[in-house]
């Protein structure tokens, strides 16, 4: 059975693939990445009970932190019945997304550069070396080549440090990783399609 | 024709180097952060603590599926050699599709090392389905679980440094690996052992004796040669032709 599921999953693999080369087929991956998207919407409804599940056990044993988890199950409850009553495009609905998610995911997004700033000052005392000098006067540099003064720009930083560090130098090193993440994404993505890596599923 | 030529040499190449590696492991060179890696596994069966398996939050679905499946394979082979520890590893995700296969990969790992009773399904979370709240919903864990070493590996993006900000805070060291280019600057600046670019999909190479996670780095290497041989004969070329 196991080698049934192995070999069929192989054999989709291969066909959406294939898809990508051979325009007859192209159809085909179409049909096989909508069933895909339809189970990722089933998985999405299997991880909402897996979150349901983590914190009615965090409740029953009275863990540090219970407060918070009944707190999230009676929010995701009523969020949930409202909008099943409502339907999920209802003002009210909306006004729950835009004035409690939206809030409290922008007041995370400016605790980061409270976290960036944590960072960096424990980048000086924890590793000290010469990349990590090189990181961060370049993050100085480049910040500082951006800063908008009522005179403009700062000269030479301004206009042709920071352009020549950011479009030059960075650029070329990003392009390097990203070739290497690249190289490092397909070799990965074939051994997984051809079985030869099954992190997942059984022995 | 030239992207499916590359496929079939990359899938050729792949097959035959593992059968290649399977016959003759080979040697890689040390990366302190899976050397330190090795060592807090070690250091957590020992004292009984857990280790924080964060997957980050690219779906299977996307264009960023290799580095989750990069990230399954360490906590497959984090899962097989600590599944006997007196506290299991626990894996947050912040993506569902990968959520269902981390808590697959956890079970596989127990099987694995033959402690199938001890496995847990609770450690494998979701822990939320949008970045922040994924981050929010990942950092009590260090905090409350007595969580000895934290490992962030996958897709993420600028909500690692919450992440590394609350293992700061506790005191947790933390390994991170990511394909996205902002949470790699993130991660050099604020995990202990940071990994650059694809040495994320070199971890299950140097935590599990596989043939294929082998090859396929033998692989990563020829082909990034090649294509260093093809832009610097492309650049003389033009050179040439310039002149």
């Amino acid at each position: 059975m196991r080698i049934a599921a192995a070999a069929i999953a192989i054999a989709i693999g291969l066909l959406v693939l294939a898809g990508y080369f051979v325009p007859p087929l192209a159809g085909i991956q179409a049909l096989l990445l909508n069933w895909a998207i339809l189970l990722a919407g089933v998985a999405a409804l299997m991880g909402i009970f897996n979150l349901v599940a983590v914190h009615s056990e965090k409740i029953r044993t009275r863990a540090p932190g219970s407060v918070y988890s009944a707190v999230l199950l009676i929010s995701l409850a009523l969020t949930f019945a409202v909008a099943l009553i409502l339907k999920p495009s209802h003002p009210a609905m909306q006004v729950l997304v835009s004035g409690v998610i939206v809030p409290v995911e922008a007041a995370l997004m400016a605790i980061i550069s409270v976290s960036l700033l944590v960072a960096a000052i424990h980048l000086l005392r924890k590793r000290v070396d010469v990349m990590s000098v090189v990181f961060l006067v370049t993050a100085l540099l480049i910040l500082a080549g951006s800063l908008s003064l009522p005179s403009g720009q700062i000269p030479v930083l301004g206009d042709t440090l920071r352009p020549w560090l950011t479009k030059v130098l960075s650029l070329g090193g990003a392009r390097g990783i990203l070739i290497g993440v690249a190289l490092g994404s397909l070799t990965t993505g074939l051994r997984v399609l051809f079985g030869l890596d099954r992190p997942y599923g059984g022995k | 024709m030239g992207e499916l030529a590359v496929v079939i040499l990359s899938i050729l190449g792949l097959l035959g180097l593992t059968l290649w590696r399977a016959r003759s492991r080979g040697r890689f060179r040390p990366i302190p952060a899976f050397t330190r890696l090795q060592r807090l596994i070690g250091l957590s069966v020992e004292e009984g603590t857990r280790l924080h398996v964060s997957l980050g939050r690219s779906g299977l679905l996307t264009s960023r599926g290799g580095a989750s499946l990069a990230g399954l394979a360490t906590l497959r082979a984090l899962t097989e050699r600590t599944a006997v520890g007196d506290r299991p590893p626990v894996a947050t995700t912040g993506d569902p599709t990968l959520a269902l296969l981390t808590q697959d990969t956890l079970k596989a790992g127990y099987q694995a090392a033959a402690a199938e009773d001890l496995y847990v399904p609770t450690t494998a979370r979701l822990s939320g389905l949008t970045p922040f709240s994924y981050a929010a919903g990942a950092m009590p864990v260090m905090r409350e679980e007595n969580v000895s070493a934290n490992l962030l590996i996958g897709g993420f993006g600028p909500e690692a440094a919450l992440l590394t900000d609350a293992a700061l805070r506790v005191g947790v060291p933390t390994i991170g690996a990511t394909d996205d280019l902002a949470a790699q600057s993130i991660l050099y600046a604020a995990a202990q052992e940071p990994l650059i670019g694809e040495e994320l999909f070199a971890a299950g190479a140097y935590l599990a004796a596989d043939p294929a996670h082998a090859a396929s780095l033998t692989l990563q290497d020829i082909l990034r040669w090649l294509l260093v041989l093809f832009l610097l004969g492309g650049a003389a070329l033009k050179l040439l032709g310039a002149l």
